[in-house]
C-alpha cells in the first residue's frame, strides 16, 4: 500500500531523514515511534506530498510521491501535528468545509464518521478554538476521514491531549483499522506504539528497527533484570560499577539492569548488599520496547 | 551589565533582517527622499493663446519658454481650444494674452495676462503659476527700466476645473487612491500568510483544491468588501470634502473595481511570498506605502524626479489610477482619454494574478 | 525551615480560578514531583513560586524569603528551567554559559572554570562553539539545566524539562537531578510522564487548581490499589470525572 525506498531529506545544517525505507501493508496500523527531533513530522509531510525528498522514492497505492502527488492527495487523510483547523469556524462549519473541498457533503458521509462525530455533535455550533484538546483531536480526525480516504496519516495525534481522551482516540483508531483502512501514526509514546501492528523506531532521522512490537521487545539480546533498593541513584551508580553490567537505567520504581554475560541473581544481590543497600529486590524481566529503544540508541552512537 | 550588552550585539549581528533594516533602510530612504523631494518643475507643457502675436507678447512668451520651467506644447488658434487641451491632459497651464496686449501696455500703461492652471494636478499647477508670475514680474521690471514709464503688468490666475480654488482638489484624490490600495492590499497580504502561520495551509494543500481556486477564493470576498470601502471613500470625498463628480458614475465604478482588483492581486502576491503574518504586514507597509506616497505623483510631481524614479513609479498602480480618478471626478473625462491608464491597470491585474499563481507553492517548501 | 512553602496560594484570572488555595511544603534535599494534567494549574503555581506571577491570595516562602514582597531576592537564590528552553538559540554553547554566568553575577574566573566543568560533564567540549539551535533536543535540555544551576542555587524549579525528549536522554537528565539532590539541592519538578513520578521522593497531583493527592509514590499506589503511578493517575482522573465534572 505504501512503500518508501531510501528516502532522505535535509535542511541547511541538519539532516532530518536519512535512508528511510519501509513498507506498509494495506489495512495495517503502522506506528512511527521516536522522540522530538527524530524526523517524524518531516517524514509525514513527505508522505502527505507537502515536502519533496532530496533523494529516494516512495509510492502510495501504486502512485509516485513526487510525480503523482495530486492523485495521492485525493486518496489520503492527513492530520498534521499542530491543530490545523479553523479556530474561528464552528465544528459543523469546519466539517462541512472539508467535506465540500473533497466534493462530498457531511450528510452523504455521515454514517462513515458517525462513531467519532457522535461525541462532537452536541458541540456542533461551538467554535473550534473553544474546544478542549481531546475534542479538537476528534474534530481533526473527522475532517481527515470525511472523504473516506484509503490511507490515514496521523502525525502525533496524542500530543497535548489528556490521557483519557488519548485512550479513546486509540480505540477509535482500532475500530477504523477494523474497517480495512491503512493507518500510519507517529508518536513519542512507547505504550501507544505498542498498540500498533508494526512499528518503526525513528531516532535522528534513521530507522533503528522495524518490527512487530513483541518482536522488538523479545529481540533484546541481553539478559535483563529489574532491581530495586532503598535509594535509586546510589543503586544505579553502584550497578554501573558492577563487572558484568552492560547498562543500567532507571525505569520508574525499578532499575533495569542489562548484563553482558549471564550472571545469577544471587551474585547481583550479594554485590549490592556488600555495598550497603537495603531491601534489595532482583528478578529477571522480559524486555520492553523502551529497553530495546535505549539499547539501539546506544548502539547507533 | 556589560555582558548583556554584548549578548544583544551578538543577537543583532546574527539577524540578517535586522541588519538590513538598520543599515539598508536609512541609506535607501535618504537617497529616495533626496531625489524625490524636489518640487522644482522642468519643461512643463503649456499652451499659448496669443491672438495678437505682437512684439511684447512674443518676447514675454519667449522669456517664459527660456526659463526652463515651461515648454510650449501648442500655440492655440482660438480660446475654445483651451479646455479640450486640458481635458486631454496635454497641458498643465495655459498662457492667454488679450488681443491687444502690446498696445494696451504701451498706450494705457496696463495689461493683464491670464494664467490658467490645471486643477487636475493642483500642486504642479500652483507651482507653475508661481513661476510664471515671477517671470512676468521680472519682465515688467525689465520693461519699466527700458521704457522709463512704469507699467502695470498683472497676471490673472484661474484654475481650470476648480474656479473656487478649493484646497481639497490638491490632496483628496491622491489620498483616496492611496487609501483604497493600502486597505485592499494589506487585507489580502496577510490572508495566505495567516494560513501558513496557523498551520491550516497544510491541510488545504493536501486537499483537491487547485491553487487558482484557493487564490480566487481568497480574493473575491475581499473584492466585494473593498468595493464597499471604495464607495464610502468616494462618497466621503464628494459630500464631506466637496469633490465634484463630473464624469460617469458607471465608469468610476468600473475603474474602482479594476483598481481594487489590482490592489488585491498585489496583496495576494505579497502573501504568497511571506512566511508569516508579520512579514506580510511589514512588506505591504514598507513595499507599498512608501513607494506609493513618494513615487506615484500624489505629493511630489513625477516630472521633476530623476528618470530612474519616474520609471519605477510606472510600476505602481496608484500612479495610473490617480489620473483616472482625477480625470473622471474633476474633469469629467471618459475612456477616450483614460484608455491608456485603464489598459495598463488591466494588464497589471492579469500579470499580478499570474505571478501569484506561479509563486503559489502547492508544497510546503 | 522548609525551602519551599505555599500557604493557601490562589490565582484567579477573571472568573477562572487557575490555582485554588494551594498548600504544600517541600523539604530540604527533596525531589518533589509536581504532577497534573495540562491545564490543571501546575505552570501557574510554579510561576507564582518563582516570583514570575503575583498571586491573587495566599502566601509563598522560598529559601525563607517572602516571594511576593521580594521577588528579586528570591530569583537570586533559585534556579529555573522552563519548558521552552532558556537558552538563546543564536548563541553558541559557550556563549550561553558565559551569559548566564554574567546574569548571576559570577566572576569571570569562576565562569571559566564552571564552563570547562559543564562542557566536560555533558560531553559538549567538541561542540562548544555550536549554536544552541543546532544542538539535538536532549543536549539542549541538559545544557539548560546546567545553566540554571550555574550559580549553585539551593532550590531549583524545573517545568516539564523532559517533554518530548528521547528515552535515553530523559534518564540521563534525571541522573543530573539525582546528582544535584545528592549534593543537597531541593528540586521541584513538573512532568506529565507518570513513570518519572517514581523518581521523586514525594509527589502531588493537581486537578482543576487544587491538590487532590500528596504523598510518596509508594503510598499513593497502595492507596489507589495500583501497580504504577500511571495507573494511579488514571484512577484519580476517572474518580474525578465520575464525581460530577464533565471534561468539556
Amino acid at each position: 500500500m505504501l512503500s518508501l525506498h531510501r528516502l532522505s531529506k535535509s535542511y541547511p545544517g541538519v539532516s532530518a531523514l536519512q535512508d528511510i525505507s519501509l513498507e506498509v501493508r494495506a489495512g495495517e496500523l503502522f506506528g512511527i515511534l521516536g522522540p522530538d527531533g527524530a524526523g517524524k513530522t518531516t517524514l509525514f509531510r513527505i508522505l502527505a506530498t507537502l515536502l519533496l525528498p532530496d533523494s529516494g522514492s516512495g509510492r502510495i497505492d501504486g502512485l509516485d510521491l513526487v510525480r503523482d502527488y495530486r492523485a495521492i492527495r485525493r486518496r489520503i487523510g492527513y492530520m498534521p501535528g499542530k491543530f490545523s483547523l479553523y479556530q474561528d469556524l464552528s465544528v459543523g462549519e469546519n466539517l462541512e468545509f472539508f467535506a465540500r473541498v473533497f466534493g462530498v457533503t457531511v450528510a452523504q458521509r455521515y454514517d462513515w464518521i458517525r462513531d467519532i462525530y457522535a461525541q462532537l455533535e452536541p458541540f456542533r455550533t461551538r467554535r473550534a478554538g473553544a474546544l478542549s484538546g481531546g475534542m479538537k483531536q476528534k474534530l481533526a480526525l473527522s475532517c481527515a476521514l470525511i472523504h473516506q480516504p484509503q490511507i490515514l496519516l496521523l502525525d502525533e495525534p496524542g500530543t497535548g491531549v489528556d490521557p483519557v481522551s488519548r485512550q479513546e482516540f486509540w480505540d477509535l483508531l482500532l475500530r477504523l483499522k477494523a474497517t480495512g483502512m491503512t493507518i500510519l501514526v507517529s508518536t513519542p509514546n512507547m505504550d501507544e506504539a505498542a498498540k500498533c501492528d508494526r512499528i518503526a523506531l525513528l531516532q535522528r532521522g534513521r530507522i533503528l528497527a522495524l518490527d512487530v512490537p513483541d518482536a522488538l521487545a523479545t529481540a533484546y539480546p541481553l539478559p535483563l533484570y529489574a532491581v530495586r533498593a532503598e535509594a535509586m541513584y546510589p543503586l544505579i551508580r553502584d550497578l554501573r560499577g558492577f563487572g558484568p553490567t552492560a547498562r543500567c537505567y532507571a525505569f520508574g520504581e525499578y532499575a533495569h539492569l542489562a548484563l553482558q554475560t549471564p550472571t545469577p541473581e544471587s551474585a547481583i544481590r550479594y554485590f549490592l548488599e556488600s555495598k550497603g543497600h537495603r531491601d534489595v529486590e532482583v528478578f529477571p524481566i522480559p524486555a520492553t520496547i523502551e529497553d530495546s529503544f535505549i539499547h539501539l540508541m546506544e548502539q547507533s552512537v | 551589565m556589560f555582558f548583556f550588552i554584548r549578548k544583544e550585539f551578538l543577537h543583532i549581528l546574527r539577524d540578517r533582517r535586522t541588519l538590513m533594516i538598520l543599515f539598508g533602510m536609512p541609506v535607501a530612504q535618504v537617497l529616495l527622499f533626496g531625489f524625490v523631494l524636489n518640487n522644482e518643475i522642468k519643461d512643463a507643457p503649456i499652451a499659448v493663446f496669443d491672438p495678437a502675436g505682437d512684439e511684447t507678447s512674443v518676447a514675454l512668451t519667449n522669456k517664459l519658454a527660456a526659463s526652463g520651467y515651461f515648454h510650449i506644447e501648442t500655440r492655440l488658434r482660438d480660446a475654445g481650444a483651451i479646455e479640450p487641451e486640458f481635458r486631454k491632459g496635454h497641458i498643465k497651464m495655459a498662457l492667454v494674452f488679450p488681443p491687444d496686449f502690446g498696445r494696451a501696455l504701451a498706450h494705457e500703461g496696463r495689461a493683464t495676462v491670464q494664467l490658467i492652471g490645471d486643477a487636475g494636478d493642483p500642486n504642479t499647477a500652483s507651482a507653475l503659476i508661481n513661476y510664471a508670475q515671477a517671470i512676468i514680474a521680472d519682465y515688467q521690471m525689465a520693461y519699466n527700466q527700458r521704457t522709463g514709464a512704469p507699467v502695470g503688468l498683472t497676471a490673472g490666475t484661474r484654475m481650470q476645473y476648480n474656479p473656487e480654488q478649493k484646497a481639497v482638489f490638491n490632496f483628496v484624490p491622491g489620498v483616496m487612491t492611496m487609501i483604497l490600495m493600502l486597505i485592499a492590499a494589506m487585507m489580502t497580504s496577510i490572508t495566505l500568510a495567516r494560513e501558513k502561520e496557523l498551520g491550516t495551509m497544510e491541510v488545504l494543500l493536501v486537499s483537491p483544491l487547485r491553487p487558482i481556486q484557493i487564490l480566487l477564493g481568497k480574493t473575491i470576498p475581499y473584492l466585494f468588501l473593498s468595493m464597499i470601502n471604495a464607495v464610502v471613500v468616494v462618497l466621503l470625498g464628494i459630500f464631506v470634502f466637496g469633490m465634484p463628480m463630473r464624469g460617469s458614475v458607471a465608469l468610476l465604478t468600473a475603474e474602482c473595481f479594476l483598481y481594487m482588483f489590482v490592489s488585491l492581486a498585489l496583496g495576494i502576491f505579497i502573501s504568497t511570498r511571506a512566511k508569516d503574518q508579520m512579514t506580510a504586514m511589514f512588506f505591504s507597509a514598507l513595499g507599498l506605502l512608501m513607494p506609493t506616497m513618494l513615487l506615484s505623483g500624489f505629493i511630489f510631481p513625477r516630472e521633476s524626479m530623476p528618470w530612474v524614479l519616474q520609471k519605477i513609479g510606472m510600476a505602481i498602480p496608484a500612479t495610473w489610477f490617480n489620473p483616472i480618478i482625477k480625470g473622471i471626478m474633476i474633469k469629467g473625462v471618459g475612456l477616450e482619454v483614460l484608455a491608456t491608464q485603464t489598459i495598463v491597470l488591466g494588464g497589471m491585474a492579469v500579470f499580478l494574478l499570474a505571478l501569484s499563481l506561479k509563486n503559489f507553492k502547492d508544497r510546503l517548501q | 525551615m522548609s525551602p519551599i512553602i505555599a500557604r493557601d496560594l490562589t490565582k484567579t484570572f477573571g472568573a477562572f480560578k487557575a490555582v485554588d488555595r494551594l498548600n504544600l511544603e517541600v523539604r530540604q534535599g527533596e525531589i518533589f514531583g509536581f504532577l497534573g494534567a495540562n491545564g490543571a494549574g501546575k505552570t501557574t503555581a510554579l510561576r507564582m513560586l518563582t516570583g514570575l506571577l503575583t498571586p491573587s491570595a495566599g502566601a509563598a516562602e522560598v529559601a525563607g524569603i517572602d516571594v511576593f514582597r521580594h521577588p528579586n531576592r528570591v530569583k537570586q537564590r533559585i534556579g529555573y528551567m522552563s519548558q521552552k528552553f532558556s537558552l538563546y538559540e543564536d548563541l553558541t554553547v559557550r556563549e550561553n554559559i558565559r551569559l548566564y554566568g554574567g546574569i548571576y553575577g559570577l566572576k569571570p574566573a569562576v565562569i571559566r572554570s564552571k564552563t570547562e566543568r559543564i562542557l566536560q560533564e555533558l560531553e559538549l567540549t567538541d561542540h562548544q562553539h555550536t549554536l544552541a539551535r543546532a544542538l539535538p533536543l536532549g543536549w539542549k535540555q541538559k545544557l539548560a539545566f546546567s545553566t540554571a544551576m550555574l550559580h549553585d542555587p539551593a532550590i531549583v524549579f524545573l517545568d516539564e524539562p523532559t517533554s518530548g525528549v528521547d528515552p535515553l536522554t530523559r534518564r540521563q537528565f534525571w541522573e543530573l537531578i539525582y546528582a544535584a539532590a545528592a549534593r543537597g539541592v531541593t528540586l521541584m519538578v513538573t512532568t506529565h510522564y507518570m513513570e518519572e513520578a517514581e523518581y521523586c521522593m514525594r509527589v502531588s497531583i493537581m486537578a482543576e487548581g487544587r491538590i487532590v493527592a500528596l504523598d510518596t509514590p509508594g503510598r499513593l499506589k497502595a492507596r489507589f490499589n495500583a501497580q504504577t503511578m500511571d495507573e494511579t493517575f488514571r484512577k484519580i482522573a476517572e474518580w474525578g470525572l465520575r464525581s460530577g465534572d464533565m471534561g468539556d
